[in-house]
């Protein structure tokens, strides 16, 4: 059994938003929704999380910052995209510095879509990001532990956008 | 002989269970004290296991050794204290250990974990005073720094001892990691300076630590349960009632304090050992210049 579905700690962090999100989040730990009940606690270090929950779009500036906590968390970790802004960039898409969704930079495992998204829809997506933990979990424990890297296709391919993301990159190099 | 082995057995077995316990229905008792539902009691528990299973990231190996000697000098301290042993060398080697922690914070460059690190030794000078002078009144008050000797002292110290029992309350809070003197680290899920001292360290070696505070926890209540030992079976029952009542007390301090600034943790917690724990020796000391004076005279 897994006991990384039965205390998952989650990073938060908020992108290109308008902060309704953002707010919704920190609704779940108030005493009404209490996500605590879950064992899941929001710690503030990408070093101790399990879960990344990420609001708002993701733009030239802060794709680094996203990144970045990404690559910090010890693994098994998931990713869940909270909002539409998140999802696809949202009403933001068109800005001229938008990228896109959060998935132009990181992998993400569960979407939560709504604007914004109902604090019962985001717990929703972190219990869905648990059994997506868990899948992960077992997977690294059968596979060998060479093997394992290879299994973990997350970790090494990033996907970008063949068109802009990529121009963008290369243009910062 | 038997007896200290078997005490040493069951603190090294039941420490981290009832410590892991305790911890749970702190987060319960908090919980509820903030209109929640709170995590189950044996949440700590799926919070180390799951640690465990962690992937091992870590800045260097150095840290990973002086967070396995934070936890190693933690049980030898506990194991120290129940097998009745001197209560200075155990004093020494609690010191050690958190030592060992803050140079496991030291060994990452990371300005946060630095910063941990130098709050936690704040947080060491805050409480030490307090921590020597308790050992000193025990030793006034029963004549003996041997934990042994002060379980089978056949009176209770709580009385004559009280300012000593109630400037260890004081500095228990520090000693807890709890609000309003949890500076370098905090149990609770805040974002200040990230998390101080336990920063950089992630997975396996977090659960060291976490372990290595159940440990600590059980061994400070320990010293609690000295003062009201008196060698029978009263003074045991109403010495594991009052560390219950005094963990339940540092749980609502937690919750009902917000953090100060550190100048306060120190200047106040040498104030209190100052007014109560010199005090308090004094007053011990008045029998003993009594007496020489009478051996003086007559
Ligand atoms: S999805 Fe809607 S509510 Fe959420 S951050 Fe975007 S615009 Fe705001």
């Amino acid at each position: 059994m897994s006991y990384i579905t039965k205390s998952p700690w989650i990073i938060h962090y908020d992108g290109s938003s308008c902060n309704g999100c953002d707010i919704e989040v920190l609704a779940c730990l108030t005493p009404m929704y209490d996500v605590e009940r879950f064992g899941i606690i929001n710690t503030g270090n990408p070093k101790h999380a399990d879960i990344f929950l990420v609001t708002g779009s993701i733009n030239e500036q802060n794709k680094e910052v996203v990144r970045q906590i990404y690559e910090q968390m010890p693994s098994p970790k998931v990713v869940v995209a909270v909002g539409i802004c998140a999802n696809s960039g949202g009403i933001f898409k068109e800005c001229y510095n938008i990228l896109g969704g959060v998935d132009k930079v990181i992998p993400v495992d569960v979407y939560v879509p709504g604007c914004a998204a109902r604090p019962e829809a985001i717990i929703d997506g972190v219990v869905k990001g648990l059994s997506v933990l868990a899948e992960k979990r077992s997977a690294k424990a059968t596979v060998a532990p060479d093997a394992a890297a290879a299994a973990e296709p997350d970790e090494l391919e990033v996907p970008v956008e063949p068109g802009e993301a990529n121009g963008a990159d290369k243009g910062g190099a | 002989m038997v007896k200290i082995i078997v005490l040493v057995a069951a603190y090294l077995i039941f420490a981290p269970i009832v410590g892991g316990l305790l911890a749970g229905i702190d987060r319960v008792i908090t919980a509820r004290m903030q209109g929640r539902v709170g995590p189950p009691v044996i949440q700590p528990f799926y919070d180390v296991f799951k640690l465990m299973e962690k992937e091992a990231v870590t800045v260097n190996k150095t840290q990973d050794f002086y967070v396995m000697c934070f936890l190693i000098f933690i049980v030898i301290t506990g194991c120290l204290f129940f097998a009745g042993q001197n209560l200075l060398l155990i004093i020494f080697s609690l010191t050690l250990a958190s030592v060992f922690l803050v140079i496991a914070a030291y060994s990452s460059n990371s300005p946060y974990s630095q910063i941990g690190a130098e709050r936690e030794l704040l947080q060491a000078m805050a409480y030490e005073p307090m921590v020597l002078i308790t050992a000193v009144a025990f030793f006034l008050y029963t004549g003996s720094f041997e934990v042994s000797a002060i379980l089978a002292y056949e009176k209770m110290a709580i009385l004559p001892l009280l300012g000593i029992f109630l400037g260890y309350l004081f500095i228990l809070t520090i000693k807890f990691r709890k609000s309003p003197f949890d500076l370098s680290m905090s149990h609770h899920g805040h974002q200040e300076l990230v998390k101080g001292l336990t920063t950089e360290i992630s997975g396996k070696s977090l659960a060291l630590i976490e372990i290595a505070h159940w440990y600590e926890n059980i061994f400070l209540l320990g010293f609690i349960f000295l003062f009201f030992a008196n060698g029978t079976q009263t003074g045991i029952i109403v010495g594991v009632i009052v560390c219950l009542a005094a963990y339940f007390l540092e749980i609502f301090i937690d919750n009902n304090f917000a953090r100060m600034k550190w100048q306060f943790a120190l200047n106040s917690s040498w104030v209190v050992a100052a007014a109560l724990g010199f005090a308090n020796l004094a007053v011990l000391y008045v029998p003993v210049i009594l007496s020489t004076m009478i051996g003086i005279t007559g």
